[in-house]
């Protein structure tokens, strides 16, 4: 495609050497005055200009040499752990901020002095190719179409449906192993989707202390994280750790509730102060809406926003939905005290917690 | 390089050199035949202009994400088991957490270089999806999807949403704090799918929510499924840049049938390699310096717990804000649950939104029914629908943005978060389509300066004084290129239908779809500001009346 030699270059590509400003009398004063005229650079005419960015270049890829070996220097020589404090930057790890500077400095530079050399010492004379057009001429359509329909009639899958449907039906069915392939990906949902931790008598434990909860433990205007018994990591008799059974995320991702005690006047539903024990009230702490755990506790309003995307609940107020993209209330545990004189659970949720799912309801 | 070379191609007089290195030359081609391809291709033309970098800054921060992730992985455990960490950063020592979590703490404070690399990689992901997006615009608003390009206009439609769900697998694989709120609420989009999205969910995680399969899983797709697809369409992408040659602007000297440039060998060779040098050192230097993701300070995943101002990388920004600004519509069905307030923000509007963008070519070209090749880009104001649609697109992809950072705005400047959601929905209708007719306000001006400025020249800033006291501006014309630059776009007209009734006075029929299209593309060329004739130009131009 290139145009290897002038003559074959057509000439309304061919560079006007003076491009006139001047209106032209007549013809149109908007047509294309043609590939201006190359104007050289100083390092086109000046040796000393050209033998300064031959230096400038030089200059720039010793840097990047040197950077590397700053770079190899840091990786050997600054201790992993030593943290200095730099004005602005603040505190951070030398050998880090070293091999980011070297390495960035050694990259850099060598594209730097490219680009460098490019500008300044390779040709910027612009050259003119022609492009070519994609579609085929006629004959090579016709050939190719042809060709094309040869081969199809030498395979006879136009004159035999049989061989045609069955191939058709085959290459439709054998995928179907690689889905089936997929069903040990995960076990089927069940109801896991609608059972907690929660059971009738399960105490509960507090995530901070690893202790089950007094109801003068909870005060007003706080809010305290709880995990049904099992879910929190506990210190034995002999004051070893208790090792957390298999699959206690899970369970937490699912059971993890709050407790707040609120005026018992303030609380607007008999039902929320029926589940709860003297105003002290424990609701699920997985969002509704898509699942986020809440944390964000207004105490004068009662509010529990979620800090993902906003939704508000009102704890006063079986846990309504007053603002945000999450549909419906928060689910109550239902709690009472035991004999111990601990909170516990009286049942599961009533209702799934979390995130809605299809066969919700 | 001496000027008085011819241009397009080496002179004929340069010897043949005959070294070790042609020889080698030689013994290649005679298996390869290496001298046909080299002969089209090593002086290959390519034009140049500042917004052609954008989507080599895409290309390159691609290979420093592909060398910095193949270096993680050397140190990267894709393990959920539960182990004791006993690393070097004192305040997490004797903390249960995955060994996801751990080898990246590991990584983070006990390899050396190790959490340059993983910041490099991290800020790379973020420079390689913003270069995506940019690059797009750019051939959005000069129109260099249009035919030949719309297949390739595709391939990179499909590299921006690959690199955007990479970007998220990547995310998640540190099991940090962070990063699992990001899943749980992935878990939330896809318990809403209707029908099959509880299946989907068990399938996925492998049971409930976290359990120990997710990360492993995500972690094959992150550094294998995705990338290798991913390289096969930048492959395909660039062989058809090469292929169909480049766009080039309109100028002096450049035809549709042209391209005007500097050869591969040795200018842009140098030029884009150099440049690829430069956006590895810029990340590079970010990665050093720069922190980015501290998962340290987040801890291990836990799914009671969360920080408040949770943000994602920031081109996922826009699903966090739709799911913040939709209102609460649920729907309960013969014991179904339909949630709409997760579905659409989070399925159907990302859906709508990005589907256009992969249709654009074909929903332009069939209104303007063009079905010529276009090489010569549209400078962005002589297409005003177009870039009024553009820039909407973005003023609702911005919105949802912003939105996604409701709880920051509120705390910064200490606002009202709910008097924040409600201007964003507010926003998301209204403001896309101000932004639509202020762009094709602005669009038609500058189309209008543009015409003045050929028709009476350029404004000196020379103010003169007339003998009879009168004060002139001297406008000085423009040169022949100028003009011609000015003045080298097309106007189409819309498309008309035909008469109702053909000669015979039979009624015709004209099918619903071509009324659609000649509306739309009544609207597409509605009003356009004329470009100045020769007439117009010769008569203001031939010695009176020029001011």
């Amino acid at each position: 495609m290139s145009s290897q030699d002038k003559s074959e270059v057509p000439e309304e590509h061919l560079p006007e050497v003076h491009a006139s400003a001047h209106v032209p009398a007549e013809g149109d004063p908007f047509a294309d005055p043609g590939l201006p005229a190359h104007e050289p650079r100083v390092t086109d005419i000046d040796e000393k200009a050209a033998n300064r960015a031959e230096r400038q270049v030089a200059f720039l890829f010793v840097i990047s040499m040197l950077s590397t070996i700053g770079f190899i220097w840091a990786y050997v020589g600054i201790d992993k752990y030593r943290i200095i404090d730099i004005f602005f930057f603040g505190k951070i790890g030398a050998q880090n901020l070293a091999l980011g500077g070297f390495l960035g400095l050694a990259l850099f530079c060598i594209g730097a002095g490219a680009i460098h050399w490019a500008r300044t010492l390779m040709t910027d004379e612009e050259i003119v190719q022609e492009r070519h057009e994609f579609t085929s001429d006629p004959e090579t359509r016709e050939y190719a179409i042809r060709e094309f329909s040869q081969g199809a009639a030498d395979s006879v899958i136009g004159r035999r449906p049989l061989i045609r449907r069955t191939m058709i039906g085959a290459m439709a069915l054998v995928p179907l192993s690689g889905v089936v392939l997929l069903r040990d990906l995960g076990p089927l949902p069940g109801t896991k989707l609608r059972h907690t931790d929660w059971k009738p008598g399960v105490e509960l434990i507090n995530e901070a202390t690893g202790l089950p909860i007094k109801p003068n433990d909870i005060v007003k205007g706080s809010l305290t994280m709880v995990l049904p018994d099992g879910l929190v990591e506990k210190y034995g008799p002999a004051g070893q750790k208790e090792e957390l059974s298999h699959g206690w995320l899970e369970k937490a991702g699912m059971s993890a509730v709050l407790v707040v005690r609120l005026e018992p006047e303030d609380i607007k539903s008999k039902k929320e102060l029926d589940w709860g024990y003297e105003g002290i009230v424990a609701y699920s702490k997985i969002c509704t809406h898509v699942g986020c755990p809440i944390g964000l506790y207004e105490q004068q309003t009662h509010h529990l926003l979620c800090p993902c995307h906003q939704s508000t609940f009102d704890l006063a107020d079986d846990g309504k939905v007053v603002f945000g993209p999450a549909a419906r209330s928060l689910p109550q545990l239902k709690i009472h005290v035991n004999e111990a004189g601990n909170l516990a659970a009286s049942q599961d949720f009533a209702e799934p917690v979390g995130a809605s799912f299809w066969e919700r309801g | 390089m001496s000027s008085e070379q011819p241009k397009g191609g080496a002179n004929k007089s340069t010897p043949i050199p005959d070294n070790a290195a042609v020889r080698a030359a030689d013994a290649l081609d005679s298996r390869l035949g290496i001298y046909g391809a080299a002969k089209k291709n090593l002086r290959k033309v390519f034009p140049d202009h500042w917004s052609f970098m954008l989507g080599e800054v895409a290309l390159y921060s691609f290979i420093v994400l592909l060398l910095t992730g193949v270096f993680l992985t050397l140190f990267f455990k894709p393990s959920m088991q539960e182990v004791v960490y006993d690393g070097s950063y004192v305040p997490l020592q004797g903390i249960h957490m995955s060994q996801a979590y751990a080898s990246t703490l590991d990584i983070s404070f006990d390899i050396r270089g190790g959490l340059a690399m993983r910041q490099i990689h991290h800020w790379a992901a973020l420079i390689f999806v913003s270069s995506l997006f940019v690059h797009m615009f750019r051939i959005f608003f000069t129109g260099a999807f249009r035919k030949p390009r719309e297949i390739n206009w595709l391939f990179g439609f499909l590299l921006l949403i690959l690199a955007m769900v990479n970007g998220f697998t990547g995310y998640s694989l540190p099991d940090d704090l962070l990063s699992g709120t990001g899943l749980r609420i992935a878990e939330g989009v896809v318990l809403a799918i209707p029908l099959v999205g509880t299946y989907v969910q068990f399938f996925l995680f492998g049971g409930e929510f976290p359990g120990e399969d997710i990360v492993p899983r995500l972690f094959t797709i992150h550094v294998l499924l995705i990338p290798a697809i991913m390289v096969g369409l930048v492959t395909v992408h660039l062989i058809l840049v090469f292929y169909q040659k480049h766009t080039q602007f309109p100028g002096p000297g450049k035809t549709e049938k042209n391209v005007v440039g500097l050869p591969l060998l040795p200018v842009y060779a140098a030029k884009a390699g150099g440049f690829f040098f430069i956006v590895f050192g810029i990340t590079a230097f970010l990665g050093g310096m720069v922190q980015i993701n501290p998962i340290w300070a987040y801890g291990p995943y836990n799914p009671g717990q969360i920080t408040a101002g949770s943000q994602p990388d920031w081109y996922i920004g826009f699903l966090e804000g739709s799911l913040r600004i939709m209102p609460n519509w649920e729907w309960n069905i013969w014991g179904h649950t339909l949630s709409f307030n997760v579905l659409i923000p989070s399925l159907v509007l990302p859906g709508v939104l990005f589907t256009f963008l992969a249709m654009y070519p074909w929903i332009e070209g069939w209104i303007t029914g063009d079905k010529r090749e276009h090489h010569l880009l549209d400078r962005p104001r002589n297409m005003p629908v177009r870039t009024g649609l553009g820039v909407a697109w973005i003023v609702c992809y911005g919105v949802l943005w912003v939105c996604g950072g409701n709880d920051i705005i509120a705390t910064h400047f200490h606002m009202s978060i709910n008097t924040i959601t409600w201007i964003g929905r507010v926003a998301f209708f209204v403001a896309p389509v101000l932004a639509y007719l202020a762009t094709v306000r602005i669009c038609k001006g500058l189309q209008r300066r543009d015409r003045d400025k050929v028709l009476h020249g350029r404004e000196t800033g020379v103010i003169k004084k007339l003998p009879h006291g009168e004060f002139i501006e001297i406008h000085e014309p423009l040169d022949a290129a100028v003009r011609h630059t000015l003045t080298a776009h097309e106007q189409p007209k819309p498309y008309e239908l035909e008469a109702a009734e053909d000669e015979n006075g039979v009624a015709r029929k004209v099918k619903r779809s071509q009324k659609l299209r000649s509306r739309m593309s009544h609207w597409y060329f509605a009003e356009p500001i004329e470009k100045p004739t020769a007439e117009e130009y010769k008569e203001l131009t031939s010695g009176h009346g020029h001011h």
